[in-house]
């Protein structure tokens, strides 16, 4: 046996998935609610979402982690991206990788490959979260209403990523586009965010994107 | 509600996402095997309470996940300076320098 | 006679708009613009209220936050009532339905009224002391008799249906208030670009710019206040807030901000609106510019209705058109003043007398008086006022101020407005509720605030910087200085012009002399709010009560909403000068938040109702509930308690799902246990140090159950461990524990042993675990999986991965009910149809899903023990009998090692973890019921335990329990007895804590 245990938890045929706001029914909201809605929501689902640990203090650690993703390990509070692929500063030891979904398992045995040897942890987490994406004019004002960090541009930047409380739990903030924005939320708590945000919505109006 | 700066985050952050976890730098003994119930005692119960400076360990809960510590004025409710485990503290409190009580016990900054 | 106080003209209000609002059931009209207060002013409504202690009619005396008096009830409909408003706050509206809060049984005629008469004698300074506390048992009914008779308002008993909420803001620089100070200090912030915020309490911006007679650059000031809000509003960093009280000053400049977005609307929010906000803002820098208040002189009857502030009076006439009053006596020691005789000689009302205390009054503001022909006394003031429901006449008097003396008989001038200025006091609430203390300034007869850790200027009134001209410039110097220190570069400015008038000062009055003592001079309200009279403060300090906080304790005076607004100062001169010391040596009492009373729709914000609190579900909720579960609340956590079918209640239900479990098969969803990934090469030594047995040589592909102790020795969690690989470990918890644990984790990894190498990464949410548990969970499992099951290939307490429903997974095989049991472990995403799979195959086995319920039940039948309910943070593992999972010999001292060696923890007699079999079966021990050995000892009795588990419906046929013992494991067979608190007795046997299958024989078939 190994020392680590690398397990595909994705099936490979076509198995029956429900996202962690599958019950929310989102597909039929699609296209309802007001005419220019303040803010638009949408699940990012079925993402292969990866938990990296290292030493940002190694060179080998940060080469490794640059020749397996082609990403440069991000430095505090940020995320950087290529095409579908992010990689997202956690902590000074922690970061997160979310790679389409499928892609999860290559991605670990890349990892694993390129830091062979290294005190490491690679761990998938894509059944335990998603991202929801949050975009239009109001974004700002329902963000605003939820958490107490600062995301006036002068402090939230595009590229921007940070953990923080949000409402009465806590979750991470990304800022992916002028007005675009994606919450990273446990899947145990997807309810109370649906109708958090649904709330906090409801002045500037709400409306569901595919 | 504090404005406490993560070492780590690098940024001031409200006092929400934060646990105090108590009095820093309170080396557990190399050998608690050979701690008299007291000395045993005295590292599990007893803290200061000092009315000034105050070196305390935290958690970043709800961000990095990180502990570090700070140096806090319990009058004014300062924080002085936040720093990583490991690092002594710039701002010493007067009779607060960490107290050698066990003997064998481990050096911890 | 509608509006008979109403001027002609003048007023900011717009007479085209005309509005209907009702007042203790009478109906009124007012204006757009006004305020409650200036309506019910102009529609001659004296008295707004009875006196808390007293029961005094009593009327409106000020016309902003300071108001004592008039605190209304608003509301149109039960679920719109809301208490404690200040009419002089309030803006009117089409529709206003507001009553007064105290008077019963009306205002008018008070039945209290006449108790009030000799309510001096009833109740005294210290009355709550003095009278309430004997005999205590009488407490309810003083109290419910005190709150109908003062009023306190009330809740509505109806739910709000409007909407409430929290905005977060981090700003440069906090500007508050905005008079002339503070939008002069907002220009010169926002000018630099930093981000700022100005808010103010009031209906518009410009403080005492809105109804002065100064003119800025030879406009009226108004219009100047237009100008700055209009280049404000052009400023996309600066953010005004109106009709928001800046309530609470906290730490590390985190200051609260309470806006009524729509309070002036209606009594309801428009649809969609959001009626309150609170604003919760970090500030780089704080500007407070809260200007002052005028402070009322304390004479005989200042408070029957017709007394009011001079400045009120000014605001009255000159911000609303009307005029409380046909004819002014005004009593000041101070120049300013003198501009509200000139308002209301301007607006062709008769000004009777102005009385000034000082000898030779000269300022420019005196002189214009006197070139009107407005009549001055000097060394004068009004010493009392007559009137029982109205002020008909004010007796003025010859003062000696320093000797606190009337020095003539006086006279009584007709009069129904007696007006009055004893000064000003700067507002320092917020610059104190850090608990900075303001500092006395005899030049200004006022506290300023004090220094201050905070990062905040001070500007304007509340600086003591009280001429417009200089008020301007203060604020315009501290928002340039708030800015620079926040890193903004500012920008000059140029200030309107002011006409710069010389004033004389102003002589130091709080208590007018009256020629008899203050004990038996006419009332001399000093707090009208709290009913506090002069006399009462100073017998507070003959009855020795001489520290200012026991002042005020004794007395009531500055309590509750008040605040001490308008009565604060004057109480601690009276004080001050009752011990023969200064004011300054007096000090203040602490000013706590909020300065104005705050709605609870405010405080909630959107955390109510079904946002309350997050709610965790796991991922086959949707199929609980499709399968009728009644759900527990487990931490955050909804778990499924029981399935009840076909009108069963617990107890049939939990009967029925225990029996299918010991029979054939159950279905459990264990998804909320703690899951932590554990990797590194270290991981294995870290599990021996964290947990209290041996990891050493646990093999992959195994898994072990281990206990958790705190370094005192105490147990506070426990769950399975798996080998994944010889570096990788999967960590169970349980529900509740498992943040706890994860952070349990990273301390001693973080803090105490970084030499370790090890990760943990929390994968609760990732996995959902679902439970087979029952002899035949092996077939059932065959049926939906490819691995082998056989009993010697995958053997208990061992685990495997394979497809389970065609979905990867890992499937553990370990038991929490003493059955043959698996734990499938699949990725979250599928595992609903996985669950489905499973179902499906379940049929023939009559698959029966079961809760938390029975499975506390099953496992409570094995003796295995729930921490938290068998544990209380006090049990060593010896003391639950579970001294086998101890590492006595593991090389490292792990933690609890030490602790559960200490002496008390090893003495004999410890309470030790039992089963209790009640002698009689069908009786069944209440959980926490206290355990003697002697039921028929005096109370009280010496009790040796308590029942930790208790369970009457299980597949035993009999009632049962665990609990702890003194001594327990050595009293086995005996008898232990315990009193309930009707009277009667359960008598339960000692017996070993493993009811069922003692060998464990039916997990491993």
């Amino acid at each position: 046996m190994s020392a680590i245990n690398v397990y595909p938890q994705r099936p490979e045929t076509d198995a029956r998935a429900e996202s962690p706001l599958h019950h929310a029914d989102l597909p039929s909201l699609v296209g309802k609610g007001r005419k220019n809605p303040g803010v638009t929501l949408r699940e990012k689902k079925f993402l292969g979402h990866l938990t990296l640990r290292g030493n940002a203090h190694d060179p080998a650690f940060v080469s490794g982690v640059q020749q397996a993703l082609g990403l440069e390990l991000p430095v505090a509070l940020t995320v950087v991206a290529s095409g579908e692929t992010s990689l997202q500063w956690m902590g000074p030891d922690e970061w997160l990788l979310i790679v389409p979904g499928g892609e999860e398992l290559a991605a670990e045995q890349k990892l694993r490959e390129a830091l062979d040897g290294q005190h490491i942890q690679v761990v998938n987490v894509s059944g335990g979260q998603t991202l929801l994406e949050l975009s239009g004019p109001r974004v700002r004002e329902v963000l605003m209403k939820s958490t107490s960090y600062d995301v006036h541009p002068n402090n939230f930047p595009v590229g921007k990523a940070v953990g923080t409380v949000f409402a009465k739990s806590q979750l991470v903030i990304r800022r992916t586009g002028e007005d675009t924005w994606e919450l990273l939320i446990r899947r145990s708590f997807s309810d109370y965010w649906w109708l958090w945000l649904q709330d906090a919505c409801a002045e500037h109006g709400l409306s569901i994107a595919s | 509600m504090l404005h406490i700066f993560c070492p780590h985050c690098g940024e001031l952050r409200s006092e929400e996402e934060f646990h105090a976890a108590g009095q820093a730098h309170i080396p557990r003994p190399l050998d608690p095997s050979a701690c008299t119930d007291e000395q045993w005692g005295d590292y599990l119960f007893f803290r200061d309470n000092p009315r000034g400076l105050h070196h305390e360990l935290w958690i970043h809960a709800a961000g990095c996940r990180q502990y570090f510590n700070a140096t806090r004025d319990t009058v004014t409710y300062e924080i002085l300076e936040t720093y990583p485990i490991g690092a002594r503290p710039q701002a010493r409190a007067q009779e607060n320098v960490p107290q050698l009580a066990v003997t064998g016990q481990g050096e911890k900054v | 006679m509608s509006q008979r106080y109403r001027l002609p003209n003048g007023g900011r209000i717009d007479r085209s708009q005309v509005l209907d609002f009702t007042f203790n059931g009478q109906r009124y009209q007012g204006y757009q613009g006004d305020t409650l207060a200036a309506a019910l002013l102009a529609n001659g409504v004296d008295i707004v209220g009875r006196s808390f202690k007293y029961s005094r009619p009593r009327g409106i005396i000020a016309a902003g936050s300071e108001e004592p008096n008039a605190i209304l009830q608003i509301g149109a409909s039960e679920a719109t009532q809301v208490p404690n408003v200040r009419a002089t706050q309030q803006a009117l509206y089409a529709g206003l339905v507001a009553t007064s809060t105290n008077g019963w049984p009306s205002v008018n005629t008070d039945v209290m009224g006449i108790l009030g008469k000799v309510g001096g004698k009833l109740m005294p300074p210290g009355f709550y002391y003095k009278t309430f506390m004997y005999p205590q048992s009488f407490w309810m009914t003083y109290e419910k008799y005190i709150r109908k008779a003062a009023g306190l308002g009330r809740s509505p008993l109806e739910n709000d249906p409007d909407s409430y909420d929290y905005m977060n803001h981090h700003c440069d620089v906090l500007v508050v208030g905005a008079g002339p100070a503070g939008l002069a200090a907002a220009l010169a912030a926002g000018r630099s670009g930093a981000r700022v915020i100005l808010a103010d309490e009031q209906e518009e911006f410009g403080g005492s710019l809105l109804d002065t007679r100064e003119t800025l650059d030879g406009q009226p000031a108004a219009e100047w206040v237009a100008k700055v809000i209009d280049e404000l509003q052009g400023m996309p960093e600066v953010t005004l807030l109106a009709r928001a009280t800046v309530n609470g000053y906290h730490d590390h400049n985190f200051l609260t901000i309470h806006q009524r977005l729509t309070d002036h609307l209606g009594d309801r929010a428009p649809i969609g609106q959001v009626r309150q906000r609170m604003h919760r803002v970090r500030a780089g820098r704080v500007v407070l510019a809260t200007g002052a208040h005028e402070r009322p002189l304390v004479y005989g009857n200042n408070d029957v209705p017709g007394n009011m502030l001079a400045g009120a009076v000014s605001t009255y006439v000159r911000r609303y058109g009307v005029a409380p009053g046909r004819k002014l006596v005004l009593s000041t020691n101070n120049d300013h003043a003198y501009r509200v005789a000139l308002d209301w000689h301007d607006a062709g009302l008769k000004v009777v007398a102005v009385a000034d205390a000082r000898h030779n009054p000269r300022g420019s503001l005196v002189e214009e008086a006197r070139a009107k022909g407005i009549r001055i006394l000097t060394s004068s003031a009004v010493i009392e006022a007559r009137g029982s429901k109205h002020v008909t006449a004010a007796r003025v008097a010859a003062i000696d101020v320093a000797a606190h003396q009337v020095t003539s008989p006086g006279e009584w001038l007709d009069c129904d407005l007696v007006a009055t200025s004893g000064g000003y006091s700067p507002v320092v609430h917020l610059a104190s509720h850090l608990g900075g203390k303001p500092l006395w300034r005899d030049d200004i007869l006022g506290f300023v605030p004090g220094d201050a850790p905070q990062k905040r200027v001070c500007v304007g009134g509340v600086n003591g910087v009280f001429a417009l001209g200089d008020a301007l410039a203060d604020g315009f110097e501290g928002g340039v200085r708030a800015a620079t220190e926040a890193g903004f570069k500012a920008v000059e400015g140029v200030l309107p012009k002011v006409l710069v008038r010389p004033e004389e000062p102003t002589v130091a009055l709080f208590q007018v002399p009256h020629d008899r003592n203050t004990a038996r001079a006419p009332k001399q309200f000093v707090d009208q709010q709290n009913d506090v009279t002069a006399a009462a403060i100073e017998l507070a300090t003959r009855e020795g009560f001489e520290s200012v906080e026991h002042v005020k304790r004794y007395t009531a005076l500055g309590f509750g909403t008040d605040q001490g607004k308008l009565g604060n100062i004057n109480g601690l001169a009276i004080a001050a000068r009752s011990l023969g010391i200064g004011i300054a040596q007096m000090g203040t009492t602490m000013f706590r938040p909020n300065y104005t009373p705050v709605t609870f729709g405010a405080v909630a914000g959107r955390h109510c109702g079904h946002l309350f609190e997050p709610v965790r579900f796991t991922a086959l909720h949707a199929w609980h509930v499709k399968n009728g579960a009644e759900f527990e609340d487990v931490g955050q956590w909804k778990r499924p308690w029981y399935f009840p079918r076909g009108g069963e209640d617990l107890q049939a239900a939990v009967a029925r799902e225990c029996k299918a479990v010991r029979d054939s098969v159950g279905l459990l969803d264990a998804s909320t246990l703690g899951k932590i990934d554990i990797q590194g090469p270290d991981a294995r030594e870290f599990l021996n140090r964290i947990y209290t047995n041996a990891w050493t040589k646990l093999d992959v592909g195994k898994a072990r159950y281990g206990l958790m102790c705190k370094e005192d020795g105490m147990v506070f969690d426990d769950g399975v461990t798996a080998c994944l690989g010889d570096n990788h470990f999967l960590m169970t918890t349980t529900t509740g524990g498992a943040a706890r644990v994860l952070q349990w984790l990273e301390i001693y990894q973080q803090t105490e042993w970084p030499e370790l190498k090890v990760y943990f990464t929390s994968v609760t949410d990732h996995w959902a675990t679902l439970t087979l548990s029952g002899p035949n969970s092996r077939k059932l499992l065959a049926e939906v999986t490819d691995i082998d099951l056989d009993r010697d290939a995958f053997p208990f307490m061992s685990w495997k991965e394979g497809l389970v429903g065609g979905v990867p997974a890992r499937v553990f095989r370990i038991s929490f009910t003493g059955e043959l049991s698996y734990e499938v472990n699949v990725q979250a995403n599928y595992a609903m149809g996985v669950l489905e799979q499973i179902v499906a195959a379940g049929k023939p086995y009559n698959l029966t899903p079961y809760g938390t319920e029975t499975m506390h039940v099953l496992r409570a039948e094995k003796g295995f023990i729930i921490v938290g309910q068998d544990t209380d943070g006090s049990m060593t593992p010896d003391d639950l009998n579970m001294g086998w999972c101890v590492g006595r010999t593991k090389p490292f001292s792990w933690i609890g090692w030490r602790g559960m060696n200490r002496e008390d923890c090893v003495r004999e007699n410890r309470k030790q973890l039992v089963g209790l079999k009640p002698v009689d079966p069908s009786q069944w021990l209440p959980e926490g019921a206290q355990l003697v050995l002697d039921p028929k000892q005096p109370i009280p009795m010496d009790m040796v335990g308590h029942v930790t588990s208790s369970y009457a419906s299980n597949s035993l046929g009999y009632s049962f329990a665990m609990g702890v013992v003194k001594g327990g494991l050595k009293r086995m067979g005996e008898r232990v007895f315990s009193p309930q608190a009707d009277g009667s007795v359960i008598e339960a046997e000692i017996c070993a804590s493993v009811f069922f299958d003692p060998k464990g024989e039916r997990q491993n078939i």
